[in-house]
């Protein structure tokens, strides 16, 4: 859904970062408009994850150049639940378990704390249960996830659906899915698909990271970024996914090592 | 760690640098003894055998192994008085009342049993639950258990003994099933530097069972000494639910001690919750006397500032098939020091023994303390004892994973010991304690 127009929800300049004394960031470059899917492939190691991981705000980066604008903020000034109640979301890779606090708590107290920073009044449990009973039905979920503690004993397919619950009740601006996909059998995949498909609007974004093009057949991408050594190498429409899968990562890398010769 | 001498920075009381002859100070302990009520002369000969075994003993230093980690150098500067008969209001104490119990409850205000606030209507007849001059009346076979549990000649529990002038007596006969708890309050009206011995004494004979509640509260701040000791004996196959919640003052000393027997074919399950008091030590010993006995231990002890608390819990098998399954968890914030030594005996008679002890401590602070030490005595051969401690802290990624949906750093710890804790409180098995406790979890400033 790519209009020309639209508000640019997220815009990465130049950024680099470091993991200890570790750069994994070098110099990286994005502009997400609202309405549109973003992919961003690329093979272990090339930054994907730290990269979904630090605009979240975690702790464990540092970075040291460059600028993350969110809607016009300065988001790397923001502390992380700053930025979750700002309208960023990461659905995890891998989700925490929480044994001892029921996923309906933690949804409340989650979708609360967004309400409170909208000056709005905070759910009660009665009329929250309703509102999230609406959500699971989106993600062909039971509800008795809901008093089941946070993750704990989920299998990989429903902590992943979890985290898109997670989201559906969020409604953020910016959804980072870093790889919702890994680790899903097909039936799993088309349902989490199925649901990141109708939290889009012409309002939001979708980050997605992933390595499987697989993943793109069903949340189509409006571009596909290949990322390697910190950077994105090239950028494309989702028949770029296709010819990564077909040609491999080695193509990008020495199609960029020709543009640099030249 | 043979350090006798007060180390701590407390400058407030000066006097601590000063040593105190701890035999002597015990001894002014049992000079304060109250009088027997004339009711009770029966009962003399049971406090002056545990006044000679107390003469005996000091209050103990650090040197003793089982003291190796609490300093009580802080009591025994205090010159402990006893309290003045104090008289309360029911609505002083309402708060602490279980709805469910609101009909089978005793009050005790220093120690001393309150009529006016107790309430004991709604047990089923032959369920004795009342105070010891009554029950001395009523219940012969009292004499056959009052002081009577293994571990009598400890030194605080000698104190308590040697000073008996009350106590709550529970008993209840064979086949009988209590459905109602019974909750026993422990009041203090927290006047400074005054001295309370708690009693009471828990009698289930075979085939009943029964739900206690225990509590241990303050209407007001204070340097009280609250020295308790319980003792419960359960009948073969009877089955005792008990609840211990240590709510003191947080400037109070709580010493208590639960002593349980076990015979054959019975069930005792405990759940002790530490919150309160400067220094708190609870020993909760377990002896089992009969065959396919089964004991369930549940302790949590959640404590800040410069809290110390300790649980020294004791296991002793010595039939077959007897099983046990203990949790502790700890939670300590600033400078608070927590100690759990978990002790579990089997001899060699008590074959196909089945022990489980996990320790979990969770440490909020850079400066907060915990001592874990499972000590595990097995001489059998054919058992199964497992034990396990862990020392952790939140993780970073635990935090930002509550972060980035939106819960501020404060309270996605708060959300996190929270879950840490709650586990134990799921045991409780009565509602409203529940619920209260996992409100005082759930809001606990850390």
């Amino acid at each position: 859904m790519i209009n020309e127009n639209s508000e640019v929800i997220l815009s990465v300049k130049d950024l680099t970062a470091d993991v200890g004394d570790t750069q994994i960031l070098k110099g990286l470059n994005l502009e997400i408009k609202a309405g549109e899917i973003h992919a961003i492939m690329g093979p272990n190691g090339s930054g994907k994850s730290t990269f979904s991981k630090l605009l979240a705000g975690h702790p464990a980066y540092t970075v040291t150049g460059g600028e993350v604008t969110f809607r016009g903020q300065n988001l790397l000034e923001m502390a992380p639940d700053d930025r979750a109640k700002s309208g960023v979301f990461l659905a995890f890779q891998y989700p925490l378990e929480i044994p001892g606090v029921s996923n309906l708590d933690f949804l409340r107290v989650s979708y609360n704390a967004k309400r409170k920073q909208e000056g709005l009044e905070e759910l009660d449990s009665f009329d929250f249960d309703e509102l999230v009973r609406t959500r699971l039905d989106l993600l062909k979920m039971d509800a008795a996830f809901l008093s089941r503690s946070v993750n704990e004993g989920f299998s990989g397919g429903e902590k992943k659906r979890n985290e898109i619950l997670q989201m559906a009740l969020l409604e953020p601006k910016l959804g980072i899915l870093d790889e919702i996909d890994s680790g899903l059998d097909i039936d799993a995949l088309k349902v989490v698909a199925n649901g990141v498909n109708q939290l889009r609007t012409s309002d939001n974004a979708i980050l997605m990271i992933t390595h499987y093009q697989r993943l793109l057949d069903y949340i189509v991408p409006d571009f596909v970024h290949v990322m390697e050594g910190g950077r994105i190498l090239t950028t494309g429409g989702k028949e770029l996914a296709f010819e990564l899968e077909a040609r491999g990562y080695e193509w990008v890398r020495e199609e960029e090592a020709a543009e640099v010769a030249r | 760690m043979t350090v006798e001498v007060s180390t701590s920075t407390d400058t407030t009381e000066p006097t601590l640098k000063a040593r105190v002859d701890r035999s002597a100070y015990l001894a002014g302990l049992l000079k304060l003894r109250p009088e027997l009520p004339e009711e009770l002369a029966e009962l003399q000969g049971v406090r002056d055998r545990a006044l000679a075994i107390a003469q005996e003993l000091a209050i103990p230093t650090t040197r003793d192994e089982e003291w190796r980690f609490t300093d009580l150098s802080s009591l025994v500067h205090i010159g402990f008085a006893l309290p003045d008969r104090a008289s309360i209001s029911f609505a002083q104490i309402e708060s602490f009342i279980l709805p469910e119990a609101v009909n089978s409850r005793l009050v005790f205000v220093d120690g001393t049993y309150a009529p006016d606030l107790s309430a004991t209507d709604d047990l089923p007849e032959g369920v004795l639950v009342t105070n010891l001059s009554v029950a001395v009346q009523f219940l012969p076979s009292l004499h056959n258990y009052l002081a009577k549990q293994q571990g009598a000649e400890e030194v605080f529990t000698a104190l308590n003994t040697a000073s008996l002038i009350d106590g709550a007596i529970v008993h209840v006969p064979k086949n009988q099933h209590v459905e109602t708890p019974i909750q026993i309050l422990f009041v203090s009206t927290a006047g400074v530097a005054t001295i309370a011995h708690p009693r009471c004494l828990v009698i289930a004979e075979s085939g009943s069972s029964l739900t206690l509640v225990e509590e241990f509260v303050s209407i007001a701040d204070g340097g009280y000494f609250t020295n308790a000791v319980t003792e419960i004996a359960i009948a073969e196959n009877a089955q005792v639910n008990h609840t211990r919640v240590q709510r003191e003052s947080e400037t109070a000393f709580h010493i208590g001690k639960t002593a349980v027997s076990q015979a054959r074919d019975s069930r005792y399950s405990c759940s002790a919750i530490s919150l309160g008091a400067k220094i708190a030590r609870h020993n909760l010993e377990v002896y089992q006397t009969g065959e396919q006995t089964q004991t369930t231990l549940n302790g949590l002890t959640m404590i800040n500032g410069e809290q110390v608390g300790d649980t020294h819990s004791k296991i002793a098998f010595t039939k077959p098939y007897g099983t046990s399954d203990q949790v502790q968890k700890c939670i300590v914030g600033d400078r608070a020091h927590a100690i759990f030594n978990g002790k579990v005996s089997v001899p060699q008679a008590a074959q196909l023994t089945n022990a489980a002890q996990l320790s979990r401590n969770l440490l909020l602070s850079p400066r907060a303390r915990i001592d874990t030490k499972p000590q595990l005595e097995i001489t059998a051969d054919n058992v199964k004892c497992a034990h396990g401690a862990t020392v952790s802290q939140l993780e970073d990624d635990e935090v930002f994973y509550l972060q980035s949906r939106g819960l501020n750093p404060e309270e996605a710890r708060k959300l996190l010991t929270y879950a840490f804790a709650i586990e134990i409180i799921n045991h409780i098995p009565v509602a409203s304690l529940k619920a209260n406790l996992t409100t005082i979890i759930r809001t606990q400033q850390l």
